[in-house]
């Protein structure tokens, strides 16, 4: 069966006579054979984060082959950026990657002030790498609130719940939305932070620094969990870079890949940026490379705390944004990895063709590789602990 | 009523005395076992509406239906995409009856941002009948709570029996020679 049949096939299977399937042959001493099963998982199941469906080909309780079905979450992005101006576009893109609105925005904000040669105020930078650094460990916490709920952990879910509430209505302060902000636009941010963002911000950082503890207690410390992760879905470095994947899964399998490092954007040469790393690339270091990144960016806010200066936010745009002709590509660190805008201008007032390089979609491509062989109960295990968010798999 | 769906009983036949549906209704609105079928950003509010903070179980709804064959209430919330709708419709067939569906945000609204694009399905209503909108892209959990609370007004307020009534009519069949016209009328002219 080839991956072109499973997409066309637009519903289920009906569900088959009772025995049906249950293709039995008593062999020797009671071992029996059994005929292979394809099991579709999606699209609407909870384990896949959204709409993903992946179709597993099954013998017995062991996974053949999974092909990973994706296009239920398409919504046509590119082509739809080149309908709306610059600004507009920032509207958009923070909607294909839903968890990190502020990332995504940034990069096109950069994108755009790279094709005008433009000069960002040093305020607006700082702001914009607060924003970013806030909006990843909201992506993160998710993740991490649900990767518990999949392996039958509730109560991580609350405290992430939790935290995820109060950083929301920081960012909501400053930007005026919860998950889809549209606070930056070419040339720095629409205004300047709030009266006593700072203040509040430096009392959370300490406070979300405090509560991460419970998740290294509840999660990483507890028996169960480590039984169900670890050794779980193992990716090796060379397998992981042939496949394009990039963020926390690539950091688990040991290396320090990180664009805010080896690329930086913003100010991020002027701050000490802790990439952690794995050392097996299995579901446990995925998932440990994910809570220490956010330890990381509690620790960068604290830097960018010290070292914001006063200042302009923003510069006077013209009433019509224009890029000159020509072509660029930006790169940035979305909390699930590599986040790259293709932006091609004609000299008109939207683009001419914006192609996107998302980190999910990458991550996603790897999925066969590491769900062959695995069991049904460790294929959830993977597809939980390969991060991806499927609006930014399909566009 | 599609076929397979579950009866409801006599209660559903006749028009209960007032005072009998008032306890009936009530008891009704204050249970509906909700399933959220999350397509993309709206899902993550309604996470949000589900926990700790804004937590709608204080209001009678039960986020924990394991299949749409166990829920009153479909919350569509996100974006569908043409690809996605027969999945949508087929679930929404699998619920019993009584159902209700929550049209959560813009997308699953009228297609929100993307009403241009040539991949999205511009409204669930279009395949599904929709009970409550809750607009906004995405919405507020509060938002959510207050759709919740129109939803419960309306369970409250309606007849069982008419709703019931509603839903039986038979399919409208679509004919490709003429206008689309129900079966009754096919009969009478012939």
């Amino acid at each position: 069966m080839s991956v072109s049949d499973l997409s066309a096939r637009e519903t289920i299977h009906p569900a088959s006579a009772p025995g049906e399937s249950l293709n039995l042959e008593i062999v020797g001493d009671g071992a029996f054979t059994t005929a292979d099963m394809t099991l579709s998982v999606g699209p609407a199941h909870p384990a896949t984060h959204g709409v993903l469906r992946v179709v597993l080909e099954m013998d017995g309780e062991r996974v053949k082959t999974a092909y990973p079905v994706i296009g239920y979450m398409h919504r046509g992005f590119e082509k739809l950026a080149e309908h709306r101006d610059f600004r507009q576009n920032l509207a958009l893109v923070n909607r294909h990657d839903w968890l990190s609105g502020m990332t995504n925005e940034i990069g096109l904000a950069l994108t755009v002030e790279r094709m005008l040669e433009m000069e960002v105020p040093e305020r607006a930078q700082w702001i914009r790498m607060i924003c970013a650094e806030w909006n990843r460990i909201l992506n993160h916490l998710l993740f991490i609130g649900s990767y518990g709920l999949e392996l039958g952990a509730i109560t991580p879910m609350f405290y992430a719940t939790r935290e995820r509430e109060r950083i929301q209505y920081l960012l909501e302060a400053a930007s005026g939305g919860r998950l889809h902000y549209t606070y930056n636009q070419p040339g720095g941010v629409k205004i300047d932070l709030p009266k006593g963002f700072l203040h509040q911000s430096v009392e959370l950082v300490a406070d979300v620094k405090k509560r991460l503890q419970d998740f290294d207690d509840l999660l990483l410390g507890n028996e169960i969990f480590q039984a169900r992760t670890k050794g779980v879905g193992p990716l090796s470095t060379d397998v992981a870079l042939s496949y394009g994947v990039s963020g926390p899964t690539l950091q688990a399998t040991g290396i320090p890949e990180d664009v805010r490092v080896s690329e930086p954007y913003l100010k991020y040469d002027q701050v000490e940026v802790p990439v952690p790393v794995g050392e097996n690339g299995d579901s446990f270091d995925r998932f440990y490379c994910l809570l220490a990144r956010m330890k990381a960016s509690c620790h960068i806010i604290e830097q960018c705390h010290d070292m914001i200066p006063a200042g302009p936010v923003n510069v006077k745009l013209p009433k019509m944004v224009k890029a000159p002709e020509g072509a660029t590509y930006v790169r940035v660190e979305n909390p699930l990895g590599s986040l790259g805008y293709w932006l091609e201008s004609d000299g008109g007032r939207t683009p001419w063709r914006l192609k996107m390089r998302t980190a999910s979609f990458s991550n996603v491509q790897v999925l066969p590789y590491l769900l062959e062989g695995t069991l049904v109960p460790d294929a959830i295990s993977v597809l939980g602990s390969v991060f991806f968010v499927v609006g930014d798999v399909d566009r | 009523m599609e076929e397979g769906g579950a009866q409801v009983g006599v209660v559903d036949q006749v028009e209960l005395p007032k005072p009998v549906k008032y306890v009936f209704n009530w008891g009704r609105k204050y249970s509906l076992w909700c399933f959220n079928f999350g397509l993309a950003c709206c899902a993550i509010e309604f996470i949000a509406a589900s926990g700790s903070r804004h937590d709608f179980i204080r209001l009678g709804v039960i986020p924990f239906a394991h299949a749409p064959r166990q829920a009153d209430l479909l919350v569509v919330s996100g974006t569908l995409t043409d690809k996605m709708a027969p999945a949508l419709r087929r679930l929404y067939e699998e619920m019993p009856e009584p159902k209700y569906v929550i049209s959560f945000g813009s997308c699953s609204n009228c297609g929100g941002p993307y009403w241009d694009s040539y991949s999205v399905t511009k409204g669930v209503d279009q395949i599904l009948p929709v009970d409550v909108y809750v607009p906004g892209c995405p919405p507020r959990p509060e938002a959510l709570l207050d759709g919740i609370v129109a939803l419960q007004n309306r369970i409250q307020g309606e007849s069982l029996k008419d709703r019931m009534a509603q839903r039986r009519r038979d399919p409208i069949v679509v004919r490709h020679d003429g206008p689309d016209i129900a079966p009754e009328l096919q009969t009478a002219e012939g």
